[in-house]
C-alpha cells in the first residue's frame, strides 16, 4: 500500500487511479526495516484519528443541533414578534432584520470592493501603493469582530450620530466583509486573459469601457462566490452587531431599517440574548438550525459557482 | 466624432478617479478604526496608570473604590489561546497531510466540505453548543461546582480555530515542489517517511503562519467564549471562571459609563494592538519565506 502510493505523484493519483492498482508489482524493490515501518504505520494511523475525530466531530455538531433544533421550528415561532400579551415568542423581526443588513450591506459593499479590485488589478502602477492597500486589506481581514463592533460604534452609533440602528450595524459591517470582496474579485479578474484586454483595446475602446465591457462580465462567477462568502459573514456575525445594531425584537419594513435609530437584532444576536440571557434554549436550538441550514445553503450555493468558475477556466 | 472622444475621454478620467477612491478606501477605513480606538482608548490609561492597568491583578470596576487592573484577562486571553492552539494544532496539521497528500479524490472532497462547513457555523451556535454539551461535560467529568471556566472555553476555541490551521497548512502543503518528494523518495525514504520529514519541513513557513492566523482567531473571539468561560474576571487557572479581553468589552460594555466605559475602550486598544503585531507578523515575517516553498 505505501510503496504503491510512492510511486505515485499527487497529482498523477486521481487521473491513474484505477489504472495503476495493477502495476504494483515494483513493490518489492526495497524493503524498509520494522521499527520504520511501525513508524509510519503510527503516523498513518494517527493521521486517520484525526480525520475520523473531524468528521465525526461535524456529523455531531450538524445532528445534535438539528435534533434539538428543528422539533422547535414551528409556524407560530418564524412568522410573528415576541408578545409578552399573549407570552408567546416569535423570530420573524430577527429573521427580517438579518434580510435588510444582508441587503443594506451588500448594496454598500459590493461597488466598493469590487471597484477597489478593478484599481487594484487594472489602474494602479504603483507597486508602493498596492502592497499598502493590500495590507491594509489583509489588517482589516484580521481584525476581530468584537473590534469592529467597537469601532462601529464609536464611528457610526457616536460619531455619524446614527444612533443604534440596523443601518450603523450594517456600515460596520461593510467595513468587515470589505476583504472577502476585494480579494474574491481580484482573484478572479486575474483570472481574466490578457488578450480579452488587448483586443478590445485595440479594437479602440477606452480602458473603462474595456472593463465594464470585457473584463467584468468575464469574472462574473468571482464576484458571485464574494457575496455568498459575504453573505455567510454577515449572517453569522453577532459581536459586531450586538453594540452597532442593538436588540429590538420589532417588525421593521425596510424603509424603518434605512432609518437611523431603529434598532433590530439579527438571528445571531438573539440566540445569544436568548441562550445567555433569558436560558431559552429551546427558541435558541431553533435559532442554530436556522442557522446551520443557512451555512449549509451557502457553502453549497458557493460550491456551485466555484465549480462553474473552474470548469470555464 | 471629436465630441464623441471628448465625452469618451473624461468618462474615463472619471472612472479612473471614481477607482483611485476606491482604492483608498481600505486605508482610510484602517486608519479609522486606529484613530477612534486611540483616542477613546488613551485617556483611560493615562487615567489609570500604565503599570497599574496592564499588571494590575484586580478588576473592580464598579466598586466603590474601582480597580482597573487587566492583568487576568491578558493571561486568560494568553492561556486560552495558547491551550486552543495546543489542541487544534496537532489535529489540525495531521489531518491537513492527510487531506493533503494521502485522501483520495472523495474523501478530500469530503473532508474539504466539512472544513468549510466548521469554517462557516456561526461562533454564537457554537458558543451555545458548548453551553449546554461542553460546559455540563466538564462539571461532571473533574466533579466541579460550575463548567464554565477556561478549559471549557479552551475546548471550544480549539474547535472554532481547527478550520483555519487545516485550510492554510494544507495550501502550504499542495505547494510544497514535486521534485523535493520525488528526491527524497528516490533516497529510500518510504512514501510516509517523505511527508513528515521532507513535505512538513519544506511547508513550515505555511504552517507557522497557520498557527500565527489560529492565534489571531482564538484571541479575538468573543461571543462563543462568553457563553462557556464563566466571566468572573478571575486570575487564570485551568478550572476556574475566567474572563477574557474579549469578554471583557462584551459583558459590561452596555451599562458602563465614565472611567468604567473608557477602560473598555482601553482594553479593546489592547486587543487590538495584539492583532495588529499577528497581522504584521503573518506579513513580514512568513510571507516572504512562504513565497519559496
Amino acid at each position: 500500500m505505501e510503496k504503491q502510493e510512492a510511486v505515485k505523484s499527487k497529482k498523477a493519483v486521481s487521473a491513474a487511479a484505477s489504472g495503476t492498482k495493477k502495476m504494483t508489482m515494483e513493490t518489492d524493490i526495497h524493503k524498509i526495516s520494522a521499527s520504520r515501518r511501525a513508524v509510519s504505520g503510527i503516523w498513518k494511523g494517527l493521521m486517520i484519528a484525526s480525520f475520523v475525530l473531524i468528521m465525526a466531530l461535524l456529523i455531531f455538531l450538524i445532528g445534535y443541533i438539528c435534533y434539538r433544533g428543528l422539533p422547535n421550528i414551528t409556524w407560530q415561532l418564524v412568522s410573528s414578534e415576541p408578545s409578552l400579551l399573549t407570552e408567546t415568542d416569535g423570530i420573524l423581526p430577527n429573521i427580517l432584520n438579518t434580510i435588510y443588513i444582508v441587503i443594506m450591506t451588500l448594496v454598500i459593499v459590493l461597488p466598493l470592493g469590487v471597484g477597489t479590485a478593478i484599481y487594484l488589478n487594472e489602474y494602479a502602477t504603483n507597486a508602493k501603493l498596492v502592497a499598502i492597500i493590500e495590507l491594509a486589506t489583509e489588517t482589516l481581514a484580521g481584525i476581530p469582530s468584537i473590534i469592529y463592533g467597537l469601532a462601529g460604534m464609536l464611528i457610526f452609533v457616536q460619531f455619524f450620530s446614527l444612533g443604534t440602528s440596523l443601518l450603523a450595524g450594517s456600515l460596520t459591517l461593510v467595513i468587515m466583509t470589505l476583504p472577502t470582496i476585494i480579494r474574491t474579485t481580484q482573484e478572479s479578474l486575474k483570472t481574466v486573459p490578457d488578450s480579452y484586454r488587448e483586443g478590445s483595446l485595440a479594437l479602440g475602446s477606452g480602458k473603462w469601457h474595456m472593463i465594464r465591457t470585457v473584463v467584468l462580465p468575464s469574472s462574473i462567477d468571482g464576484i458571485v462566490t464574494g457575496c455568498i462568502l459575504a453573505i455567510g459573514r454577515v449572517v453569522g456575525e453577532s459581536a459586531a452587531l450586538l453594540f452597532t445594531a442593538g436588540m429590538a425584537n420589532k417588525i421593521m419594513n425596510f424603509g424603518q431599517a434605512l432609518t437611523p435609530g431603529n434598532a433590530g437584532s439579527t438571528l445571531t444576536v438573539a440566540l445569544y440574548m436568548y441562550a445567555k440571557e433569558r436560558g431559552e434554549f429551546d427558541i435558541a436550538f431553533a435559532i442554530a438550525a436556522i442557522l446551520l441550514i443557512l451555512t449549509l445553503i451557502i457553502n453549497f450555493s458557493a460550491k456551485i459557482v466555484a465549480n462553474k468558475l473552474k470548469v470555464k477556466k | 466624432m471629436e465630441e464623441v472622444k471628448k465625452i469618451g475621454h473624461t468618462g474615463e478620467k472619471v472612472a479612473h478617479g471614481i477607482f483611485f477612491v476606491c482604492g483608498m478606501v481600505a486605508i482610510a477605513f484602517v486608519l479609522f478604526i486606529t484613530v477612534f480606538l486611540v483616542i477613546s482608548g488613551v485617556p483611560a490609561i493615562g487615567k489609570i496608570g500604565i503599570t497599574d492597568f496592564l499588571f494590575g491583578t484586580v478588576w473592580a470596576s464598579t466598586a466603590a473604590e474601582p480597580k482597573f487592573g487587566i492583568l487576568p484577562f491578558i493571561l486568560t486571553s494568553v492561556y486560552g489561546t495558547f491551550g486552543a492552539i495546543l489542541i487544534a494544532v496537532p489535529i489540525g496539521l495531521l489531518c491537513a497531510i492527510y487531506l493533503s497528500k494521502f485522501a483520495g479524490n472523495k474523501a478530500a472532497a469530503m473532508i474539504r466540505s466539512a472544513v468549510e462547513l466548521l469554517a462557516g457555523i456561526p461562533s454564537v451556535v457554537y458558543g451555545l453548543v458548548g453551553m449546554i454539551v461542553v460546559v455540563p461535560w466538564v462539571r461532571e467529568t473533574f466533579n466541579l461546582p460550575d463548567g464554565a471556566n477556561l478549559f471549557s472555553a479552551i475546548i471550544v476555541l480549539s474547535v472554532m480555530v481547527l478550520p483555519n490551521v487545516i485550510s492554510v497548512s494544507e495550501t502550504s502543503l499542495d505547494a510544497v515542489p514535486k521534485e523535493y518528494e520525488e528526491a527524497s523518495l528516490a533516497l529510500g525514504a518510504n512514501y510516509t517517511e517523505t511527508v513528515f520529514k521532507v513535505s512538513v519541513h519544506a511547508a513550515r513557513s505555511g504552517i507557522a503562519s497557520a498557527v500565527v492566523l489560529g492565534v489571531g482567531r482564538a484571541i479575538g473571539e468573543a461571543m462563543a467564549v462568553m457563553m462557556v468561560a464563566g466571566n468572573v474576571a478571575n486570575m487564570p487557572s485551568l478550572f476556574t471562571s475566567v474572563r477574557f479581553l474579549t469578554t471583557a468589552v462584551v459583558s459590561e460594555m452596555s451599562y458602563a459609563s465614565g472611567l468604567q466605559r473608557e477602560a473598555l475602550f482601553s482594553i479593546a486598544l489592547v486587543l487590538f494592538i495584539f492583532i495588529i503585531i499577528i497581522t504584521l507578523l503573518l506579513n513580514f515575517v512568513f510571507k516572504k519565506k512562504g513565497d519559496v516553498a
